[in-house]
């Protein structure tokens, strides 16, 4: 087995900077309408867009609607040989028609989470666009999907993992980059 | 042809023999039992450590044939028996059709006389087709060679046609076999009754059934003044009637099966339904009254109650699935696992309930190694140990119900009329 | 907003034949899961791609629209493919026996067989025979796990806990296989269960299930916070062992009347279909403590929890 490393990335206040942010990119691209709603992907992604659609609420002064999506269940690898899946609620307990729907996750890396968000949400009615919010992009995307508001870009290679812990999950916010030596040949 | 057995432990209930003995067999026959005897013979069988006794005569097998030769014949059912250290043999008559005039006892005896490895008695049926409404003719059946009367898989309901039964039967000196089992108190019931039934959603089979029947049946006998033997004992209340009637000095001898004082109904949470035998495998109280019957002599006899099914009969549901074990290969095994190594049973009172006892009921000069005698010998290993495995069962089916169980005791050879008809691979 | 937060699942099971062999832990992850797809069923397209080129097969021995229908549908939430076979009650006379149909329908690739049999012990024969998970619906008198979670699932979901819940089942308990599952279900999960029959129709022995028996429905009714009907099948009568249909009404059945008498709360459940004016009255079926028809919602989640653990099973089987 090889080591770990870790490198910092955002700190505390660095993440809730990212999200003061992106939320006025938000409310500047959504001027038109205030006619939308952040769902996050769970676990992680529902946390940020509680805290995003706190940050709207402050900045602008409304009621904006949070759901949670959980995409277990719309997974491409479920029948795949791995670790049993856990199986949480999805709760979205508005009417997603006609609106515009701001995704949420903590990391966009390979695409398919957020194909499989795509095709859950969908499931659910249909919306007026779909906008997507990502706190960190690492890159490798593997199907054609891009971020609309992201709060860093983050070069990696496929040996690292990063880590997005939140304080409600994880007791700490905190961005981080862990690396997997293989002493060998490292592929 | 001379064979020697040396150095084994001689156990001969009938001679009060139970010490180390060499055994001489001389064409055919016990010719002598000494302590040491130093001959030139054909063979010699080392028997050190080894028990000698006298092959088991088992009164209760399933040869199914004529008619059901798919699940056993008397060709392949004599080798089994060869292989358990079964000499002798008493086939029950439910075969197809069944035992119950004087051409089907001349039938099946001139089958057996092609065929068979062992000796093999012939029982007749009480009733024509065994029906329960017609009695055989039982003076025929007597003179053609039937030793025995039952209707065995069935029980004559009729009180009066049993009582002209047992009569007959004390008349032409025919032991009388009763299946006891009241089926309109049993009826459809698949396993005992009770917690396990209950559990599983089975339909469940009284011990009410059985000894109702047991009770019934002492009473005819006592009535015609009879002797009568009870099969396949299953239950306590059953035991606590024998022991009544042997009290009283109503001529009554009882038979159990390996199968009753060794498993429970609790073997069946699994819907095994090589477990699924009628009478049923009774609850652990029923076991244990079963095994005290056996050390107090309520029980005089242990037979296996072979009863041989096809894979297509046997895994299969429940409900529909037949009844029955097969039990030649293994009953002596059983009896030592549960009963000498348990210290409930001597060696001297386990060849008298296997090979002596039977002889007895059923008038027969076997179950003995007296001079003189066939020589008819089965050599064990008292404690050797070995598993239960479909493969290694020379019958035609293998339904046991003790398939997976670890026995410990195996018959090293066998020895019918003088040959050495089976001896363990080594 | 609730959030919730599953412990590290573990489903170990290739088939589920009744709830004796599930652990407190198994049944619960099956109602965890259960609650998550609960709310599938209320949204406006149905459906979740999670079994999608999966293939259920519905093979039932026993004529039942219900139990079949919630099971085609759960499968269809689930984007299953759905084979329905229907067939006369076996019989060892004719036809293919059970264990050879079992495996032409896995020769056929199907991925999951529901069963429903008349004989008990039918479905963990099927199921030791092919290598495919087999679902019970249903084995003679034995047991009917997936009616047992649903009518747990319902419970929790009003009381939020079962653990110490009192609970009675009334009716044909000798011949119930809802019973059974029943009772393994709610003791494992800590509930106090009675059950109240005739005396003829409580089966020997059943005690022994950690349970209480009584002839008496007053006192079933008395304390309990949930009673479980149960449909009176008076063809099953072999005997006259049963008592005459007004006769059982009369002494056994759930009327306004009785439930007065019974604490005002108290939970109605049935497994259906309902005997209206013979094991309950119109009125507690339609009352305001009956669940009846939330059941029957109910249970399409909870089927479709036991169809998606199944379909997950290879991975937590241990080599």
């Amino acid at each position: 087995m090889g080591f770990q490393q870790e490198t910092n990335i955002l700190t505390k206040e660095e993440i809730a900077r990212a999200i003061t942010r992106i939320s006025h990119e938000i409310l500047e691209c959504n001027k038109d309408s205030k006619d939308f709603a952040v769902i996050g992907i769970r676990t992680r992604g529902y946390i940020l867009a509680e805290r995003m659609a706190e940050a709207i609420g402050k900045i602008d002064a409304m009621d904006v609607p949070v759901g949670a999506l959980d995409i277990t269940l719309y997974r491409d690898d479920l029948s795949d040989v791995g670790d049993q899946p856990v199986v949480h609620k999805t709760e979205i307990d508005f009417d997603i028609e006609g609106k515009t729907i701001i995704l949420v996750d903590d990391v966009l890396y390979t695409g398919r989470t957020i194909r499989c968000a795509l095709d859950a949400l969908i499931d659910f009615g249909r919306p007026k666009s779909i906008q997507l919010a990502i706190l960190i992009d690492r890159g490798h995307r593997e199907l054609p999907i891009r971020a609309d508001y992201v709060g860093k870009n983050l070069p990696t290679s496929q040996k690292e993992s990063v880590q997005v812990k939140l304080k409600e999950i994880d007791g700490e916010d905190r961005v981080f980059i862990e690396r997997h030596e293989n002493d060998q040949n490292g592929k | 042809m001379k064979i020697l057995i040396k150095n084994g432990i001689v156990i001969d209930p009938a001679n009060k023999i139970n010490s180390a003995m060499d055994i001489l067999i001389d064409q055919g026959k016990i010719s002598g039992v000494e302590k040491i005897i130093n001959i030139d013979v054909d063979t010699v069988i080392d028997a050190k450590d080894k028990i000698v006794m006298p092959g088991i005569v088992d009164m209760h097998v399933h040869l199914r044939e004529p008619g059901r030769e798919d699940k056993e014949t008397i060709a392949s059912g004599t080798k089994a028996a060869a292989k358990g250290g079964v000499t002798t043999i008493l086939a029950m008559p439910n075969t197809l059709p069944a035992i119950d005039g004087a051409e089907m006892v001349d039938e099946l005896k001139n089958i057996i006389g092609k065929t068979a490895n062992v000796n093999v008695l012939i029982a007749g049926a009480i009733t024509m087709g065994r029906l329960g409404s017609e009695l055989c003719d039982i003076a025929a059946l007597k003179n053609h060679g039937a030793i025995a009367l039952t209707d065995d898989g069935s029980s004559v309901d009729d009180a009066d046609i049993m009582l002209k039964a047992l009569a007959r039967a004390k008349k032409d000196k025919l032991v009388l076999i009763c299946h006891c089992e009241d089926k309109s108190l049993s009826e459809k019931g698949v396993v005992n009754l009770g917690v396990i039934s209950t559990r599983l959603g089975l339909r469940g089979i009284s011990n009410e059934s059985e000894y109702k029947r047991v009770e019934r049946d002492i009473g005819l006998a006592e009535k015609a003044g009879a002797s009568i033997h009870i099969a396949h004992v299953s239950c306590k209340e059953s035991v606590e009637i024998i022991a009544n009637a042997k009290k009283k000095g109503i001529k009554v001898t009882a038979e159990t099966a390996p199968h009753y004082f060794s498993l429970s109904e609790e073997g069946l949470l699994d819907y095994n339904t090589n477990m699924k035998i009628n009478p049923p495998l009774r609850s652990k109280e029923d076991v244990a009254a079963i095994k005290q019957a056996l050390r107090q002599g309520i029980i005089d006899i242990i037979a296996s109650d072979h009863a041989p099914h096809t894979e297509n009969e046997k895994d299969i549901e429940f409900d529909y699935a037949e009844y029955g074990t097969i039990g030649l290969e293994t009953e002596l095994a059983v009896s030592v696992t549960e009963l000498i190594h348990t210290g409930l049973l001597t060696w001297e009172s386990l060849v008298e309930k296997m090979c002596y006892g039977p002889a007895k009921v059923l008038g027969i000069d076997k179950g003995t190694l007296g001079i003189g005698r066939d020589a008819d010998i089965a050599i064990v290993a008292p404690e050797k140990e070995w598993e239960v495995t479909k493969e290694c069962f020379v019958s035609r089916s293998n339904n046991s119900a003790f398939l997976g169980k670890k026995l410990k005791g195996a018959v090293e050879h066998t020895i019918y009329k003088g040959n050495i008809i089976y001896s363990m691979k080594p | 907003m609730t959030r919730t937060v599953n412990k590290k699942s573990q489903w170990t099971h290739k088939d589920l034949l009744g709830l004796e062999y599930l652990s407190k832990e198994d049944i619960e992850l099956i109602l965890d899961t259960a609650d998550s797809f609960r709310e599938i069923l209320d949204r406006p397209i149905k459906k979740v791609p999670a079994l999608r080129g999966k293939t259920v097969v519905n093979l039932f021995y026993e004529p039942s629209t219900r139990t079949r229908v919630s099971f085609e549908i759960a499968a269809k939430r689930l984007s299953a493919d759905v084979i329905n076979i229907a067939t006369e009650t076996s019989s060892v006379k004719k036809g293919e026996t059970l264990n050879d149909t079992g495996k032409n329908i896995e020769a056929l690739k199907a991925d999951i067989i529901v069963v429903r049999h008349n004989c008990s012990g039918a479905a963990a024969m099927l199921a030791r025979h092919v290598n495919i998970s087999v679902v019970n619906a249903g084995d003679g008198w034995h047991e009917h796990p997936t009616q047992g979670l649903l009518d747990i699932f319902t419970l929790r979901k009003k009381t939020g806990n079962i653990k110490g819940l009192n609970v009675s089942i009334v009716g044909d308990i000798a011949h119930s296989r809802v019973a059974r599952s029943n009772i393994w279900g709610l003791t494992k999960l800590g509930a106090n269960v009675t059950v109240c029959a005739p005396g003829m129709l409580i089966p020997p022995g059943i005690e022994n299930m950690g349970i209480r028996a009584t002839e008496d429905i007053g006192e079933a009714l008395s304390n309990a916070d949930a009673i479980n009907v149960l449909r009176m099948q008076f063809e099953r009568d072999e005997k006259g062992a049963f008592p005459k249909q007004m006769e059982y009404f009369k002494k056994f059945g759930i009327t306004d009347e009785r439930l007065e008498k019974a604490k005002k709360d108290i939970i109605v459940m049935h497994p259906g279909p309902i005997n209206r004016g013979i094991e309950i009255s119109s009125k507690v079926a339609d009352g305001a403590n009956s669940v009846i028809l939330e059941q029957v919602t109910n249970g399409i989640a909870v089927r479709m929890a036991v169809l998606f653990w199944l379909s997950q099973a290879k991975k937590g089987l241990s080599k």
